[in-house]
């Protein structure tokens, strides 16, 4: 009997500590994921915040000559990223041009006629997108832009690469916003007669505006880092350009290109983490305004 | 009555417009690769021969390919315990208070970085660490490219996951308690079974950005267009050889990175459409 016992309270004794084992195993391994993230943000900042000043912002990317003479004097790499702020302005300004109505059209219509046959399959193609990978994006804006309409690399190639990049989370967040608003609300416009384009643009988007806007955001906020598809499109520039049929840099690509320029390597953190610090300010005000403006029913 | 249909068209043509560009993709990608198609036929998926040399110019996309499953699939093993880790955490055990929100923050923040900084920790901080630990000697390539992958695609494989455990009905859990069970065996006995079908989509999901992903493998892997033969060998991506070669590429060689490109384009389209496929079975 007493052996027994035992061996039953062994068993027990084993079987918690497999339980404390596995908790503390899972404890260790959430959080050591989070350790690249401190890594790369230090990394970026111990190494890049030196290059940031105000001429940062203001100036174009010097050439390799330029920051021979610099590293060789030892002083800081003269220049900035205008070039790469411009550039990401003009491409990604011009891709949500083209996405975000297009999106937010098509979203409202899959959210109007869910049950239609049509709906269905655009749907699938809206998921069909998304996957695509964004270098094939790059390939075809290429063969779409770069070669028949631009002849030669443009922002507007690098732009409609992003924008169909873009295009499926701004449909999906429009979607699945306006799908939680209840029907009764387009019902008690419809019952006093407003006609039914004046209820979708003036009742049902104004209501899920921020579900709307802060898809929008994520949308801008993942295209603002692609380097991939701008390579075969953009292909960059190192003055500043504003014209969309020209080639031109954008922040991403900048960084590639003193990557491989050994003169400028010291520049990659600086431009990186303003890049990163732009995007962390992207995802920040999608959520602030998906928290802020939630509309409560 | 008119501007009402007028609007209901500009809502159908907005869907039109997008099965169109989907098409347009599909038809520019198939009709780009009809040369390189024309010329290697099927053995352009079987051979191993990347070979620009004027004259004797002959490609193959199998490197490549086998480049790619081998990189994404490793990357995933990879990132399997921590994803894993950070979706039981998030659905099970730390539902609500700070520590989940932010850890859950963390992880948005890591979706958030671009591919391209990626590329550059990977290349000072994990290609050093390689070289050092002697499994290559320069650091780059395969095992290099799917550490940083693995680090990029935890927040995909892990987000599902996340979700699918937070759902499992409470009834089994306690079920499972009240007969004396610990923590560790209602992981094993209820919410592994329950969820399970879920978390793997995720990681399906995953596999498909991973399959896709351009720029950190680019910087990582080396470049060579052989057959890795280890894991620890250099190699090239299906995304990574395009971007390397595409911007000089004329000719055969133009058409025939247009054809891995489609392959490239397939093979993640068939992967997700796997991953929604599971979910949506969830669902119903």
């Amino acid at each position: 009997m007493k052996m027994n016992e035992q061996i039953s309270n062994q068993k027990l004794k084993r079987r918690l500590l497999k339980d404390k084992l596995f908790t503390s195993g899972m404890i260790f391994f959430a959080f050591l994921s989070s350790l690249p993230l401190f890594l790369i943000l230090y990394q970026l900042v111990v190494k890049g915040y030196r290059q940031l000043n105000i001429n940062f912002l203001f100036e174009e990317a010097p050439d390799t000559m330029e920051a021979m003479m610099a590293i060789a004097n030892e002083e800081i790499i003269p220049g900035g990223i205008a070039n790469g702020i411009v550039g990401t302005l003009l491409i990604v300004g011009l891709a949500s041009l083209i996405a975000i109505p297009l999106g937010v059209i098509c979203g409202t219509y899959l959210s109007e006629n869910a049950e239609h046959k049509f709906a269905g399959i655009v749907r699938f193609v809206v998921d069909l997108l998304q996957g695509v990978p964004s270098i094939v994006l790059g390939v075809i804006a290429y063969i779409w832009i770069v070669k028949p309409v631009t002849n030669g690399f443009s922002a507007l190639a690098g732009s409609i690469a992003l924008a169909i990049m873009m295009l499926p989370s701004v449909v999906r967040s429009t979607e699945e916003t306006l799908k939680m608003i209840p029907g009764t609300l387009k019902e008690a416009a419809l019952s006093l007669g407003v006609p039914y384009h004046k209820v979708i643009l003036k009742v049902i988007l104004p209501t899920g505006i921020s579900g709307i806007l802060t898809g929008i955001i994520l949308g801008i906020s993942r295209i603002a880092g692609e380097t991939a598809p701008l390579m075969l499109t953009a292909l960059g520039s190192t003055v500043i350009n504003t014209n969309i049929t020209e080639p031109s840099s954008a922040i991403p690509l900048l960084v590639w290109e003193f990557y491989n320029d050994p003169n400028l390597v010291n520049m990659i953190w600086s431009a990186s983490l303003f890049l990163l610090l732009l995007i962390l300010c992207l995802n920040l005000t999608a959520k602030a305004i998906a928290r802020k403006w939630k509309v409560q029913y | 009555m008119n501007s009402e249909k007028t609007f209901k068209y500009l809502l159908l043509s907005s869907g039109v417009l997008m099965v169109l560009i989907a098409l347009g993709i599909v038809i520019t990608l198939f009709v780009g690769a009809i040369p390189s198609f024309k010329e290697f036929g099927l053995r352009f998926l079987f051979s191993s021969e990347w070979n620009p040399t004027e004259g004797k110019e002959s490609y193959g996309a199998l490197p490549f390919i086998i480049g790619t499953l081998v990189t994404s699939l490793l990357a995933l093993l990879i990132t399997f315990p921590f994803a894993f880790s950070i979706s039981l955490f998030l659905g099970e055990y730390f539902k609500n208070g700070k520590l989940p929100s932010i850890l859950r923050s963390i992880v948005d923040l890591l979706a958030g970085i671009p591919s391209v900084v990626y590329g550059l920790w990977g290349f000072y901080a994990i290609k050093p660490l390689v070289a050092e630990l002697g499994l290559n000697a320069q650091g780059f390539g395969i095992f290099t490219s799917s550490i940083v992958l693995a680090i990029m695609i935890i927040p995909y494989a892990s987000s599902l996951g996340a979700e699918v455990i937070s759902m499992v009905p409470g009834s089994l859990k306690e079920a499972a308690y009240s007969l004396g069970a610990t923590r560790f065996e209602v992981v094993k006995a209820v919410i592994i079974p329950n969820a399970g079908s879920g978390i793997f989509a995720g990681y399906i999901l995953a596999l498909g950005r991973a399959i896709g992903e351009t720029m950190a493998v680019t910087m990582l892997i080396g470049n060579s267009n052989k057959i890795p033969g280890s894991i620890f060998d250099l190699g090239n991506t299906m995304a990574s050889l395009i971007a390397n070669q595409f911007g000089e590429a004329e000719g055969l060689k133009y058409t025939s990175l247009i054809e891995i490109g489609l392959l490239l384009f397939i093979i993640t389209g068939i992967v997700n459409y796997i991953g929604k496929l599971i979910m949506k079975k969830l669902s119903a």
